[in-house]
């Protein structure tokens, strides 16, 4: 087991993602201590894949700035060592299947665990074939991180049932980045995955604003946003940390005004 | 060869979005349903055979046969089927499912054009809306197939990311399937992709080697000594494999695109030089660098130039019970010329890397012995490639 659950206990929690090595690996730490300081909960960061289906332009863009730019799964396992000399909040990766598979599972996951990686999302890994990848998350602690989407139905319950760390519900169906309304019956999810867990559910896909957030947030246990912090990484490059500093705490601002279960 | 989950040995799989998971289960219970129903498969043998054209020719290459001076070498006419490719015989069955499940809506990837050409023209027969991703490359490459598609009614949209080839068409349409998949059915083009597509695909193309089998039986008395198929996703080949491979005695070769050769990193030679991965929904060999980044390929082949291969090949090949060889461009381009003159028949510039295999094979075999080469297409499309590759600006 993790120490994932922390996240959860400040109320409802903002999960902050960012794509390493965009622009860079310095400006990468700089802006995980910038939303660190200004309330992130937890931190997602991606590992650059060069065809990451799951994600849209936003995010494609983010992995391929950082694959151009050299970055390296060494050279990420190194960030993460470095980040956990003050780091302190929960971290876990999110990247793509064959990342993992092709470095060696084993020898991937050692490493989360040696260098303090918490947990593990890999989207184009569905619930029939985590077993690719969860005995081995068990031998070392990190929790492999399961999903639920608009189009689960009569899966929400199986895969709820056997969830570690937290369950990520995916608000939308189609790909990561940001969307002017979200229009799934998230509410009636919550429910049938609080039926079948008690470890906490987030919301992604698709969230940018502090209202979003909030509504989110107000059904779960917490928001997670992508897209909208890759945006400003994109726009301000090494000066971005700031504004993702300035961001997150608006966002978690937002967060701290939600309703309590 | 199938297990319950998809898997052909080590690999296959089902490893795509959640999101995804419900849409692809559902076509797997269908899929199972209409494989067996006497009806559909009586409307589906009727499109092959009245529509598509079927039972494509075995044609006895006598002058090319004589002149390479070894096996007696028989040409699989898939380039004679309706829309010029093997393609069709996939897509009618594709879309005859998806129309049974409901569905009004088809997409797709396509590299060189043919099998977006063949889903446009179902798509077009059934009454269906069609979207066709292509990569921004290969509407440069193929542009006479754009025309094509947009005159059978389909949406063509160029597809920037990545290399802007073959795999980013097959990531594009994934990601259109995440986000409408109540009216739209993915027409996957190979045998590649998530459990039922390497299945369901292989058999609506498994008549290939059906019909060669009872077509050489006919005319020889006996099954070929060697069947050989260009690969690249694998549809043509396994198509043209299926039904010898309990048969031990038949050779059977699939010719991957090398591009510029296996010892530069412009190839497209997957199995010979891929490793193991996990992309694109399906456990298999896959191009891709010491950190598991898929590799930009190159072949002079739209069609081939993809950096994975089907899992049924993928495991073919470890069993060895399939062989795989590099074919370069060089060589494809010298075959696509040798059949042009020597049998008048233009192949696509994907079959020419069979041919090529062929040529070198032919000469060290008896006269008794015979040869099947598949021509999964025709070469009209590569003409302006092929000029330009030897030096000549024709506008097409």
């Amino acid at each position: 087991m993790s120490n994932i659950k922390s996240a959860f206990e400040n109320g409802k929690a903002f999960i902050a993602f960012i794509t390493c090595g965009d622009p860079d690996l310095e400006t990468t730490a700089a802006a995980v201590r910038a939303a660190v300081a200004n309330g992130a909960d937890l931190i997602e960061l991606g590992i650059p894949f060069s065809d990451p289906t799951a994600e849209g332009p936003v995010i494609q863009g983010a992995n391929v700035r950082a694959l151009n730019g050299g970055v390296t799964t060494d050279k990420i396992f190194a960030l993460v060592k470095e980040l956990r000399r003050d780091v302190t909040v929960p971290m876990v990766f999110m990247t793509y299947a064959n990342v993992v598979f092709s470095y060696g599972t084993e020898r991937f996951v050692a490493a989360c665990r040696e260098t303090g990686i918490d947990g593990l999302i890999l989207p184009d890994l569905p619930y029939e074939e985590k077993e690719e990848f969860q005995p081995v998350c068990h031998e070392y602690g990190v929790d492999l991180i399961s999903l639920v989407a608009p189009t689960s139905e009569n899966r929400i319950a199986m895969i709820a049932g056997e969830a570690e760390g937290f369950l990520y519900l995916v608000s939308s169906l189609g790909v990561t980045g940001t969307r002017s309304e979200i229009t799934t019956d998230l509410a009636s999810i919550v429910d049938i995955v609080r039926q079948n867990t008690a470890i906490p559910c987030a919301i992604g896909f698709g969230i940018s604003t502090p209202e979003q957030a909030k509504k989110m947030a107000d059904i779960s246990d917490g928001a997670i946003v992508g897209s909208a912090i890759i945006k400003l990484l994109e726009k301000y490059g090494k000066d971005a940390p700031k504004y993702v500093g300035e961001y997150v705490k608006s966002m978690k601002d937002a967060l701290r005004g939600c309703t309590m279960d | 060869m199938t297990n319950p989950n998809g898997r052909f040995g080590v690999h296959g799989g089902q490893y795509i979005p959640e999101t995804l998971m419900n849409a692809v289960i559902e076509l797997e219970e269908a899929y199972n349903h209409y494989k067996n129903d006497p009806e559909f498969n009586s409307e589906l043998s009727a499109l092959f055979n009245d529509y598509a054209g079927r039972p494509s020719r075995l044609y006895y290459a006598e002058k090319m046969t004589k002149d390479l001076g070894g096996a007696k070498i028989y040409l699989k006419r898939e380039d004679l089927n309706h829309t010029g490719s093997h393609k069709i015989n996939n897509v009618l069955g594709q879309a005859l499912l998806a129309k049974k499940m409901g569905k009004t809506r088809l997409i797709a990837e396509t590299g060189a054009g043919q099998h977006g050409v063949a889903t446009a023209t179902a798509a077009a027969l059934m009454g269906m809306e069609c979207v066709v991703f292509m990569g921004e490359e290969d509407t440069v490459r193929q542009a006479l197939n754009v025309y094509r598609m947009r005159l059978l009614g389909a949406e063509v949209i160029p597809v920037k990311s990545g290399t802007a080839t073959l795999k980013d068409a097959v990531s594009e349409a994934m990601r259109e399937w995440t986000s409408r998949i109540a009216d739209t059915h993915y027409c996957l083009g190979s045998v590649m992709g998530p459990h039922p597509f390497p299945t369901m695909v292989r058999d609506f193309q498994a008549v290939i080697s059906k019909e060669i089998k009872e077509q050489l039986l006919e005319k020889e008395g006996k099954l070929p000594d060697a069947v050989i198929a260009c690969v690249g996703g694998g549809s043509n080949s396994i198509g043209s494999f299926y039904h010898f491979i309990e048969d031990k005695g038949v050779r059977l070769i699939g010719c991957e695109a090398a591009g510029r050769g296996i010892d530069t990193f412009e190839t497209a030679a997957t199995v010979n030089t891929g490793r193991i991965g996990i992309f694109h929904g399906m456990k298999s060999y896959f191009c891709q660098d010491e950190y598991g980044q898929i590799a930009p390929v190159y072949s002079i082949s739209a069609g081939l130039d993809y950096p994975g291969v089907g899992p049924e090949h993928a495991y073919l090949h470890d069993i060895g019970r399939a062989e795989y060889v590099p074919v370069t461009d060089d060589e494809a381009v010298c075959a696509f010329e040798y059949l042009s003159k020597t049998e008048g028949i233009i192949p696509a510039i994907e079959s020419a890397h069979a041919v090529a295999h062929a040529m070198k094979l032919a000469p060290e075999m008896h006269k008794e012995q015979t040869i099947v080469i598949t021509i999964s297409g025709r070469g009209d499309k590569d003409c302006a490639a092929i000029a330009r590759y030897r030096g000549e600006d024709i506008h097409e």
